[in-house]
């Protein structure tokens, strides 16, 4: 049987192949920083985020993806049980290297809950220079608290690590806006999941 | 609803490697939770044949200025499929490297070799129906890094893949056979001994053009629905 091929660094110099719209190389991006048009079922939101390296640095050289359901729990995969909103492409990409801060940005529309008992929620990859195999997380929000409490996923995490998957609302002029900082080491190491 | 084949861990290298000094402190130092598949794991973007452009698998047109890019044109095909040999039709495939003289075109590589202004270095496609792709490109030099004192990374072609749901994603490098740069790289070998050759392509006759261009075979292979349902 065919064994599965390993992974392997993003690297530094991803930029112009992943992300170079974003990175003005003049290239058009398969997917970028925002999800939604005009016509996206949900609430129009922010997530916005920076990395955190092990001494406290942020990361400027990450590439962030997203991948959710539209504000009905639906996702644009055809898999979907909860039947599919093809309009919506559900994927989001940002690298760390354009905005101040070194943060990442998606202009989205707060998923839906997809079913299987889950809260609403955005599944996270992350790739860096630095990190041989790419990581998965998940982003709740923060005023689904109680929903949280029986998640199956959330569930599976241990109780005092969870926090570290729920992005915290704040309300802006321009909108709703959730942050979601990630921490690859220390007291506030974000839960990365074997899914 | 299927389950998808969990993650082969002996395939994969760990997520912290000191010979590859970045990795200390940019590997978490917890490892991943187990958690139970949902539909957010069973499901995964589709990109279809609107993502591409007419010259995205030409790396040797899709940066052309005012002549033909510096190097060895090659030929760089292969197949993608899951554990159970099934093909993954519709794939995106995105690629980028270096020039023929080891510089990217990244804004932030510092290395001092020449660019090529006839060369961007990156491309997509999506496979065909029985997960066949194709890349027309220019091979990539060697270059200097600074993991450690008089250190080179072997020549390699950088792949993103998306499979049938985002479990199957893959970030990759593919490396050529014969490299001498290979035993001394600590980014290929942070791959687990067993599973390194799997990086490495193959030289082939057949897919080699005469009088035009060598052709190189690199098959991958993503996570896939496993084969027994669950559930």
């Amino acid at each position: 049987m065919p064994r599965q091929t390993p992974s392997q660094t993003v690297g530094p110099f991803f930029a112009y192949g992943l992300t170079p719209g974003q990175y003005g190389y003049g290239h058009a991006d398969v997917a970028g920083p925002v999800l939604r048009d005009g016509t996206t079922p949900g609430e129009a939101i922010r997530i916005e985020g920076c990395i955190y390296d092990g001494a406290g640095k942020t990361v400027p050289d990450a590439v962030v993806e997203i991948w959710q359901a539209d504000g009905q729990g639906r996702y644009a995969s055809q898999a979907a049980a909860a039947g599919a909103n093809t309009a919506f492409t559900g994927f989001g990409r940002c690298g760390t290297g354009t905005l101040p801060g070194d943060m990442f940005v998606f202009e989205t529309v707060k998923p839906g809950a997809p079913g299987d008992g889950q809260a609403p929620h955005a599944t996270l990859v992350l790739f860096m220079r630095g990190l041989l195999t790419h990581l998965f997380t998940r982003i709740y929000f923060s005023d689904d608290a109680a929903l949280h409490t029986t998640d199956p996923v959330l569930a599976a995490v241990p109780d005092a690590r969870r926090h570290t998957l729920v992005a915290q609302r704040r309300d802006t002029p321009q909108g709703p806006v959730y942050r979601f900082d990630i921490h690859m080491q220390g007291e506030r190491e974000t839960v990365f999941l074997d899914i | 609803m299927t389950a998808f084949s969990p993650r082969d861990w002996s395939a994969h290298p760990p997520l912290v490697h000191p010979d590859y000094g970045s990795t200390v402190l940019r590997g978490p130092g917890q490892p991943p939770v187990k958690v139970p598949a949902t539909a957010s794991e069973r499901t995964g973007p589709v990109f279809g044949g609107a993502s591409i452009g007419s010259l995205d698998a030409d790396l040797t047109r899709n940066g052309r200025v005012n002549g033909e890019p510096l190097g060895e044109r090659i030929i760089v095909c292969g197949r993608v499929s899951d554990e159970a040999g099934r093909p993954v039709a519709g794939a995106l495939v995105e690629l980028w490297q270096c020039n023929a003289a080891g510089r990217y075109i990244h804004r932030t590589d510092q290395h001092d070799a020449p660019l090529d202004p006839n060369f961007f270095g990156a491309g997509r496609c999506v496979t065909d129906g029985e997960g066949r792709y194709r890349f027309l490109t220019i091979r990539p030099g060697a270059y200097p890094w600074g993991n450690h004192h008089n250190a080179w990374r072997p020549a390699h072609i950088h792949f993103s893949l998306f499979g049938a749901s985002i479990v199957s994603r893959l970030v990759t490098q593919m490396y050529f056979p014969g490299d001498p740069l290979l035993p001394l790289d600590p980014i290929f070998n942070g791959v687990p001994e067993g599973a390194r050759d799997r990086l490495v392509a193959r030289f082939d006759l057949d897919v080699t053009e005469p009088g035009f261009a060598l052709g190189y075979v690199f098959d991958i292979v993503l996570r896939g629905p496993a084969q027994t349902p669950m559930e």
